[in-house]
């Protein structure tokens, strides 16, 4: 039966069918969503980890004791996860190990973009990649086999748009492998990496390499679609489907598996047309390969390195190179000035308070209409984290100083402090983000006698990857109560003697947390705790400004809370949007905002 | 299907529900027997953002994202959102918008202006004079929920389409959960008839 599925949904489902036992994951965009499609299936353990690098040494060791394991992760997850990566590419496996790695181009939600295949190239270990949601569901039974057959991990890469596309799969039930019993064989030379048993696993490595590349030659899903001689397009990935919609009677050399390349197929493939145009995203991985063999390719001198490729850019390409004659469509004049709607905390976001007090002490927020800029020295300095409340950097906010990766706010806070700030630092990270990769540097901390203040921003999920649990919310992925990690034990058990808890939405308690906590000659850490809003959509009945009252001051906008807006220069609360959070009502100096009557609010639901 | 090929985009604002929309026509088009690629683009909030749905309905598709210039739909669940994409309108497109504005910070705290109805058609008619402006925000208030509105918008969208209204139905009910589904189906039916009776702009 053919099923609409996601890229990530195809991924989970043939992991499911190659008979994993164990699958891991932290969430992050692209890839979230293949184990909350795994958590469904109630007959494997799944787990969100704590962060990426302990995902994959669970997978390691449950592949290790002869479980089929699946770990996924974003892109720069891998940048975590690097070292058990390497060493389980030393060590090898026993039952399959595979890693999704789902890469970002255009950046729809990262740091940075960066492409993952260097680091399977870097582990020496093959790279399988889909190039719609069929042959994701396909290649998972593959990858697992590979696995075995060449005591390797294995790495699946995706992309964005593979992971966030649907398309149609047939799904072969038949392929569904028989779980394994558990068992560990104790092998010192294979698992244990000391030097000396390290120094026998490379060589080993290096003849897996020629294994693979000769795999490659007869590997099913690299294979080439003949077509017209005068253009021979190596492709991979979406760009497959960008080139094939573009230039219908090339020919084509379709990759599947991305490294180690198949070299007789290549040249066969070349042999067969008059020139090759290699199409791939981010960087010229496949390009400069095939290039080092000798054979002669266009590439990136026309396709960009930068961002997502589309049809729309291939088809300039081929205009560029003189591939295609028709003219382009004529554009139109879209005025440019149009508003831009970037993303946005809530309405009723527990993390706008925080953020209000912050830029008010830190002379930030700036009045509609106000031409100063920021001041340079501020007195305060703010160091960010990766998650919603990076969106605190926006106007009129302005709230955030640096975000760089996940756990860098606490690291970076030290650092300036340490390099002789004269301003006060604040590090602002969220719960989840915090037990991924803040609590070392929490040790680092108390260790080396910081002063810097620190605020966990915890509102009980992983929010901006669409709620995820975490060790903090004591909820495994599968829905079952677990262990419970509670935040205030963890960090005074670190030994962080000064700690405060506040509510998110008592604008009050935050400003005397911060200001007593800035005045202190001493480490100092504050929780400032209240659930996300899209988990409890209604505080309280919506709030109205009194016109009568209000003075159009605007200090209601300076909030960004998207409920809040005008009407000329009024500020008016959208009723339909409010969460009755009162974080308006507590800042507005004229007392203008009050609770809507009871009876109007039921009646305009 | 009288066309060989549809490229449908839907666009809106984050928490319109445009996704599950896109979702629902793209199961309607597999049911009724043909090749189906959707892909949505949205950033990193949970709401407010500007969200695209590409949905690309043929006997053999290949990208997932439709090329500027070739959308042969565009059913915007809010007009800023829908002149915003109006370059990949192909000649003659047919556009239908619900004549809504959420207003983004930037409008709130002065910086930008929101367009009015005239700049949103005089953008628009450079590639086609065959705009509907529905009143889905509007219906669906009355109706009493404002979350039917993609099924609302949808309702309008079926009458360019020649797929079955069970099948829309069938999948409409695989998607919803079942108390909500006589209120959605209400909305479908709202659309159905709002579609037949607006003024072509």
């Amino acid at each position: 039966m053919k099923k609409l599925l996601s890229g990530n949904e195809a991924l989970a489902l043939g992991a499911y069918h190659a008979g994993i036992a164990v699958a891991t994951a932290y969430p992050g965009t692209p890839s979230t969503e293949i184990m909350e499609a795994l958590a469904h299936f109630k007959d494997i353990y799944a787990e969100w980890s704590v962060n990426e690098k302990v995902a994959m040494e669970v997978a390691m060791g449950s592949c290790y004791e002869g479980a089929r394991a699946l770990v996924s992760m974003k892109q720069v997850g891998l940048n975590v996860a690097a070292d058990p990566f390497l060493a389980v590419a030393t060590t090898g496996v026993n039952a399959g190990l595979v890693l999704i790695s789902a890469d970002d181009p255009g950046i729809h939600s990262s740091q940075g973009e960066q492409d993952n295949r260097h680091f399977a190239e870097l582990a020496k270990v093959p790279i399988l990649e889909p190039t719609d949601s069929q042959s994701a569901y396909d290649l998972m039974a593959y990858a697992f086999e590979i696995s075995e057959q060449l005591d390797t991990p294995v790495m699946v890469r995706t992309t964005t748009r593979i992971s966030h596309s649907k398309s149609l799969v047939d799904v072969k039930e038949i392929n569904v492998m028989q779980k394994r019993k558990p068992g560990f064989s104790r092998n010192v030379q294979k698992y244990v990496m000391l030097p000396v048993n390290a120094r026998t696993r490379h060589p080993l490595m290096e003849e897996r390499m020629v294994k693979l590349a000769a795999f490659a030659e007869s590997f099913p899903f690299n294979k080439i679609e003949p077509g017209e001689r005068s253009l021979g397009i190596i492709a991979n990935g979406i760009g497959y489907q960008y080139a094939r919609e573009v230039f219908p009677k090339a020919s084509f050399l379709k990759l599947g598996m991305t490294y180690p390349l198949p070299e007789k197929l290549i040249r066969e493939f070349a042999s067969q047309v008059d020139r090759i145009l290699v199409i791939e995203e981010l960087d010229p991985f496949l390009e400069e390969h095939i290039k080092a063999m000798g054979i002669k390719v266009d590439g990136k001198q026309f396709i960009p390195r930068v961002g997502e490729l589309n049809t729309d850019i291939i088809e300039s390409v081929g205009r560029k190179m003189e591939l295609i004659n028709t003219p382009p469509r004529e554009k139109i004049t879209v005025s440019t000035d149009l508003a831009k709607r970037p993303p946005l905390l809530c309405s009723g976001c527990p993390h706008s308070g925080l953020f209000y007090v912050l830029a008010s002490m830190g002379q930030r927020l700036k009045l509609p209409g106000a031409k100063d800029k920021i001041p340079k020295e501020s007195g305060l300095t703010i160091t960010g984290d990766i998650g919603c409340y990076t969106l605190g950097a926006y106007p009129p906010l302005n709230a955030m100083d640096t975000t760089a990766c996940m756990g860098a706010s606490i690291g970076h806070a030290i650092g300036m402090e340490k390099a002789g700030s004269r301003n006060k630092i604040v590090a602002v990270i969220g719960d989840s983000t915090f037990l991924h990769s803040g609590i070392t540097p929490l040790v680092d901390a108390v260790y080396n006698q910081s002063k810097i203040t620190i605020v966990i921003l915890d509102n009980g999920t992983t929010a901006m990857t669409g709620h995820q649990e975490h060790p903090g919310t004591g909820i495994s992925v599968q829905g079952q109560g677990v262990g419970k990690v509670v935040l205030e034990d963890l960090i005074k058990g670190i030994g962080v003697k000064y700690l405060k808890i506040v509510d998110s939405f008592n604008i009050k308690e935050i400003r005397t947390a911060v200001k007593d906590s800035l005045e202190r000659q001493e480490l100092s850490v504050i929780i400032v705790r209240g659930v996300c809003a899209v988990r409890v959509p209604k505080h309280d009945v919506p709030r109205k400004i009194d016109t009568g009252k209000c003075n159009q001051c605007g200090i209601c906008l300076l909030i960004g809370c998207p409920a809040i807006q005008t009407e000329g220069k009024q500020p008016i609360i959208d009723v339909t949007m409010c969460t009755g959070c009162t974080i308006c009502q507590q800042v507005c100096p004229k007392q203008a905002i009050g609770p809507m009557s009871q009876a109007k609010a039921e009646a305009k639901k | 299907m009288n066309t060989p090929k549809i490229d449908l985009l839907i666009t809106g604002v984050g928490g319109q529900g445009n996704i599950l929309a896109s979702d629902i026509v793209s199961e309607v088009a597999l049911a009724a027997g043909f090749d189906v690629k959707k892909t949505d683009t949205l950033g990193m909030a949970q709401r407010g953002g500007s969200v695209i749905s590409h949905v690309r309905i043929s006997e053999k598709v290949f990208s997932p994202l439709i090329k500027e210039g070739e959308v042969d739909i565009l059913l915007a669940f809010e007009k800023l959102e829908g002149v915003r994409w109006a370059r990949y309108l192909k000649p003659g497109a047919i556009v239908i918008i619900n004549n809504h504005a959420l207003p983004p910070l930037s409008v709130n705290l002065g910086i930008d202006k929101y367009p009015s109805n005239e700049e949103v058609n005089q953008i628009l008619k450079q590639r086609t004079e065959h705009i509907y402006f529905v009143e889905g925000t509007k219906r669906v208030i009355e109706l009493g929920n404002v979350k039917t509105l993609n099924i609302f918008m949808l309702g309008c969208l079926a009458a360019f389409l020649s797929f079955k209204l069970e099948t829309w139905q069938e999948v409409i009910a695989q998607h919803l959960p079942s108390k909500f589904l006589k209120l959605n189906n209400t909305a479908f039916d709202l659309g159905a008839k709002e579609i037949k009776n607006v003024h072509v702009g």
